[in-house]
This record gives C-alpha cells, structure tokens and sequence, in this order.
C-alpha cells in the first residue's frame, strides 16, 4: 500500500486514483476531465471524491465543484513546474477549500516537500522512489521564512505576516 | 547598511545546511545532475567550460569591508586569486571545486553573504543605482526598498520555481543607471502630490535572444502595496507565463503576446483579488530597513578645489573617475576595473583586500559595485582624493577611463562561459591596445560599448552605443557590430550595422566608426546624439569603407 506523508505523518493511503481499482463507494481520485465527462456518475459516488487538476487546469473553474470534494490533488509532472504552487495558495486562500490538498506528480521530491507545505498542501504523495523519512525531515529544514504561509510548517519566526485569509 | 537579525543569520545557516546535504546526495550518486541541476542553481552554481562557476549575491551593490575581504580571501583559497564583477553587481569565481562549494557558502554565511537565487528560474539579485543615497538627483534611497524585496523574495514558497529567470532593478533618480528598462521589473522611487513615496512600475524588460523595452503597467504604486503588486505580477506570470519553450518563457514574451493592457488588467484583477491574503508590509518594517541606510556621519566641509597644483594624471583621474556628492565636501570615487590588458570586471584577491582597507580609511567601511563592472567608494572627502588617488594608481586601480570607449563591459566569454559562441577577453585586449591613447579618448567623450559572447546578452550589447555580438560562423568567431542602443534616460536597442566581422577586424570596424563620428559631429555633440542625428548610415558606410573581408 503506498504511504503518503500527511500532515507531517506518514500513513497508509486511503485514497484510490482511478485506474487502482477502487470498489463503490471507496475514497477515489479522479482527473478533472473524467468529472467533467460524467457528472452524473460522480454526484451519485457513495465514497469520498477528489479531483485530480493537471499543471495547466485553472483552479478557478473548480470553485462550484469544492463543497463536493474531500481532496484535491495537483499535478507537478517535474521538480520545475512551479504552476502548482499558485494553484495551491488560491485553492486555500481564495476559494477557501478545507479539505486535505495533496501535492501528487514525479515533481514531487523532498527538496520540494517545504515549499509544498508553506503554500497549503497538507498532503504529499511523493515521485516513486522518493524516500518517506528523509521528506519529513525536509519539512524541518527551516525553522524561519520571510513570507507569510500555511500552518503546516511550523515556524519560529516569520518577517512579512499576511492578512487572516 | 543592512546588518542581519536573527532571522536573517538563520535562514542563510540553514540553507548552507540544505545544500550541504544536496551535494552529499549528488556526490553519492543520490540525485542525478539533472535532479541537482535546479538546486544547485538557486545556490549560485554553474557547470562551466572547464570549471564550476559559482556567483555571489552582492544584494544591490552594497559591501561592507570585511565582506569585500571575505570574498578576497574566498577567492584566494578556493579559487586562482581573482574574481568577476557582473553586470548585475555580482561576484562570479570561475574556478572553484564542486566539493568546495559548501564550504565556500559557509564563509560567506559568516559574513552575511550568500549565493542564493543567483541563477535558475527564480526572482534574482534586485539591483540598484550605484550612486543611491548619494546622487545629488535622488528622489529617495532605493536599497531599502531593494533589501525588502531581497527578503520577501527570498526562498518564496510560490515563486521558487517560475517559468524562467527574472530580475529587478529599483533606481531613485532621473537618470537611469541600473538599466531598469531591461529587467523583468524595473521600479523608478516617486512622490506623490502628496509627497508619499511611491513606484512607476514597468514590467517586460529585457534582453537575450529578444530584446524588449520595459513597458509602463502602473504609474504610481504607492508604497504598501509594493509586495502585493509584485506577488500579483509574479502569479500572473507563475500561471501563464509559457514553460513549452526556453527562449519563450521570460515575462516580457507573455507581456507582448498579451499586449500591455491586457497583462495589466490580469495583474490589476490579480491585485484586488490577493488584497486579502497578500504579504504586508507595515510601516515600522520599513522604518526598520530605512534605518539601515541613513546618511554617513557626514563633516561639515565646503566643497573645494582638489586638483589645484596637482599633476594632469591626477586631474583626469578626477574628471572621469569621480562623481559629485549631495553632501558638501564629498565626493564618489571609482574604482576602475577597466585598466587596459585587464579582463573588465576581474579584481584580484590582493586589489579587494587593498580596497577593503582603502574603504576602512576614506569612505566610512564601504564599498559599491556597479552595473558597469567597476567598484565605487561612495563617501571619500575632497581633501582625501589625492591619497586615494594614489592608493588606486599604485593597485592599479585608477585607470583615467570611466565612461569612456575602453570602460567596457564584456560578459566571460569562450574563455569561461558554456554557452558562449564567441570569445570576448581577446577582442576586448584588442581594442584597448588600439585605443591606449587617453587623450584620443578624451576626444571621443562618452562612448558606451557593451559585448557579448552568445544572444543570451549577459554583456548587453543590444544596449550599448556600440554593440559587440559574438557570433559562431562555421567554427571561427565572428563578430556583429550594432550602433545606437541605450539603456540610460533615453533606453533604445541599437541596430546591426551590417554583416559580422572577423575577430582580428573588430578594433579597424570600431575605430572607423568613430572616426566617422569625429568628421560628423558638431561641435560638443556626444557619439550617441550624433548617430541619433545623422543616422545610421553614414556610420555604416564608414564601417566598412575599406573592409574587403566582410562577408
């Protein structure tokens, strides 16, 4: 079963993408395009529902669909897309989603797990072979930042606050 | 100047720590060098032609002497004894060891120095007018609000990791010194009718393959909303800026493919949009790094006559390598790392431990670097010149030639650089040996050229009265000579004269060019209003009068 690092712990997935064969009524993910093609079969889903976005889908368009959905996943297909960064910071800031946001993707490497965590991922379903431990150390590589940032990374002292969003 | 707190001294030791971990990873085969390459980057560190290359920050310009010492030492142990200053204020050393690096970020860590977003795609050193706080012209001081910009940029979650690199420049007076008009982000200081501080900013600046003018997106940015407005440009270009194709990706493509108007009304909604959760940036925060930067104690003197009975190298050195003050008394000095059979832009270990110290003494501890790839001594006293004079001449340091033909820059070049098509250290040996005549020079005053070894136009050359291009012809180096660009004041990309030239023929084509200057100019006009009165041309005609090799 893979183990995913969720809220700096690290856990057996509950979750299924589609394509893993998941049973009626299970956690499932599936890809914004596949929502958009049968609406129907996912407003009648039994278990819980996320989305998968892919780097170029816009956020925006999801904001109906959010009350619905216990996750949202982002894709980052490379270590140098950083579009998903943005698309994570407006998921929580702007439309205000609360449900678990998962970072997903071969991007996602431990030397990124920090900068995933301050812009609101409170998931991080790490690139294969990408090892477990060492990204939750990562999440502690820094105990100070300049910016403001989401409370999964617990920081001592940051110099620009943000407003309460 | 700045002087870190306990936050800044912690984020830098842990991000040598980080790197120090990413290199154990890299050399123990744990991430391939296409994993490492973008970490390694936002730490300052090429892979070069024959060597790693590592660039140091030097935020805005600003050295203290122990830093300048630092890097003097830095260069000495890790490196051949010198390195380079760029164009964008920064340190390069050419030659150090990849294990090394490291260490060498530890040193500076001790010294409040780093090497940090230096390369890769990511916000870069935010650059500034060599002369802030000085400037007789100055609305208002930029490096404060260029150390703010330093922070909130600094390692930011959402901006670590854009479609390509982009750069900053924050300038405070009229007269254009930071070449703001060619970065991603130019901010030009303002006052209101109120008298509040604020930023014109202009966004899609640039130069490389596609040189682009920067455009207006906003004349007046009051000063709260700085970060804001940037974090709204960043998304916007974060989101939408293309990531398909490298040459496509830098903020000025997406500028032009939107057209002005459109980019700003993205970025205007963005900015409503983000109000609420938008970084703030408080008055007192402000008020803290303006703190940093108020005047020297300054004497009271009078200005006086500091040439008076002193030799003519002295008064020319006066002339050409020193500025006015706002301060009575005072004036600015060049260091000039522009002396003929010299690399513009290297300094030796020995010359920044010597300046270091020659800092300590006359100019309150110190040191500027600037676009042009020399140093400055901000603050020296009038009767202080002459020993200071002295000091530099003895170094080496004083070459008469500030803003004259042979105070060039040029990128590294084939010498160093990976990516060059063409050397530039030789060609610039060349011209220097044919225009060693100072009062040759002289006569043809204020003459900006500017050369590089590849498009990617790390030397400028689009902006550059006289631009040099480095150009691979089937093997051999080549060179295209443009004429017209300007990135003061008046900021204009200059037009290709012809076909290129071969490299022994760069310093005939440029001499044939002034000399068509000289018989065409009236009386006081400098090179530049010439050519912008006559046009091209008679300089093209000029240039190749008697050139049969051109091909």
């Amino acid at each position: 079963m893979r183990r995913i690092l969720r809220r700096r712990e690290i856990v057996a997935d509950d979750w299924r993408h589609l394509g893993e064969g998941a049973e009626e009524g299970s956690a499932l993910i599936v890809p914004l395009v596949e929502l958009r093609k049968d609406p129907e079969r996912w407003r009648r889903w039994r278990g819980r529902l996320g989305v998968r976005l892919s780097s170029v889908d816009p956020v925006e368009e999801l904001a109906a669909d959010l009350p619905r959905l216990d996750l949202v996943a982002i894709e980052f297909p490379s270590p140098s897309d950083g579009r998903g960064y943005s698309a994570a910071r407006l998921l929580r800031e702007r439309l205000g989603f609360r449900g678990e946001l998962r970072a997903v993707g071969a991007g996602v490497r431990q030397d990124q797990v920090f900068l995933l965590a301050r812009c609101g991922f409170d998931a991080i379903e790490l690139a294969e072979n990408e090892d477990p431990d060492a990204a939750r150390r990562a999440l502690d590589r820094y105990d100070v930042a300049y910016q403001g940032g989401s409370r999964e990374v617990a920081l001592r002292r940051q110099r620009f606050s943000s407003r309460p969003g | 100047m700045y002087q870190y707190d306990a936050l800044d001294q912690a984020f830098v030791d842990r991000r040598v720590a980080e790197f120090r971990d990413q290199m154990r990873r890299h050399l123990a085969g744990e991430l391939s060098e296409d994993e490492f390459r973008p970490l390694r980057l936002r730490n300052g560190l090429y892979v070069q032609r024959h060597a790693p290359m590592l660039r140091i920050a030097i935020p805005y310009g600003l050295l203290a002497a122990r830093q300048l010492a630092k890097l003097a030492d830095i260069a000495r142990r890790y490196d051949r004894g010198f390195g380079h200053f760029t164009t964008r204020q920064n340190l390069q050393l050419n030659w150090p060891k990849l294990a090394d690096v490291p260490d060498i970020l530890a040193e500076l860590a001790t010294v409040q120095m780093h090497a940090i977003q230096t390369s890769g795609n990511c916000v870069r050193n935010v650059t500034a007018d060599h002369l802030a706080g000085i400037a007789p012209d100055e609305v208002d001081d930029p490096r404060p609000y260029c150390e703010i910009i330093r922070q909130w940029a600094t390692l930011h979650p959402e901006f670590t990791y854009l479609p390509r690199k982009f750069k900053i420049a924050v300038t405070g007076s009229p007269e254009d010194r930071a070449a703001s008009e060619v970065h991603d982000i130019g901010l030009h200081l303002r006052r209101d009718a109120a008298g509040s501080i604020g930023f014109t900013v202009l966004v899609g600046g640039g130069l490389g393959r596609t040189p682009i003018i920067g455009q207006v997106i906003r004349d007046f940015l009051p000063l709260p909303g700085l970060l804001s407005y940037l974090e709204a440009i960043l998304r916007v270009y974060n989101r939408h800026g293309r990531r398909d194709n490298l040459n496509k990706a830098r903020i000025k493509i997406l500028v032009k493919s939107l057209g002005i108007e459109r980019f700003r009304e993205q970025v205007e909604a963005e900015w409503r949009l983000s109000r609420d959760s938008s970084p703030l940036l408080p008055a007192a925060e402000v008020e803290r790094v303006r703190g940093f930067f108020r005047p020297q104690p300054y004497e009271a003197l009078e200005d006086f006559d500091a040439t008076s009975g002193r030799e003519p190298r002295f008064k020319a050195w006066y002339r050409y390598n020193t500025r006015a003050h706002r301060v009575p008394g005072y004036r600015a000095v060049f260091v000039a790392l522009k002396a003929h059979g010299h690399n513009p832009g290297d300094m030796s270990s020995d010359q920044m431990d010597a300046v270091a110290s020659l800092a300590e003494r006359v100019s309150f501890g110190l040191i500027r670097t600037t676009h042009n790839q020399n140093l400055l001594l901000g603050d020296v006293r009038q009767q202080d010149l002459y020993e200071a004079w002295l000091e530099l001449e003895r170094l080496g340091l004083a070459m008469p030639n500030i803003g004259t033909l042979t105070d060039m820059i040029a990128c590294p070049g084939l010498d160093f650089c990976s990516l060059a098509n063409a050397g530039t250290l030789g060609v610039a040996r060349q011209i220097q040996e044919r225009f060693d005549d100072l009062d040759y020079l002289y006569d043809l005053g204020d003459i900006e050229i500017k050369m590089s070894g590849c498009m990617n136009a790390c030397g400028h050359h689009h902006v550059g009265h006289i631009g040099i291009l480095g150009v691979d012809k089937r093997g051999e180096e080549w060179y295209q000579i443009s004429l017209g660009g300007s990135a003061n004041g008046f900021t204009a990309l200059g037009e290709v004269i012809g076909p290129s030239v071969p490299k022994s023929e760069v310093a005939s084509t440029i001499e044939r060019i002034v000399e068509a200057y000289r018989a065409l100019r009236a009386d006081g006009e400098r090179f530049i209003d010439t050519l912008r009165r006559v046009g091209l041309e008679p300089f093209r005609e000029g240039a190749y009068a008697t050139h049969p090799a051109a091909a």
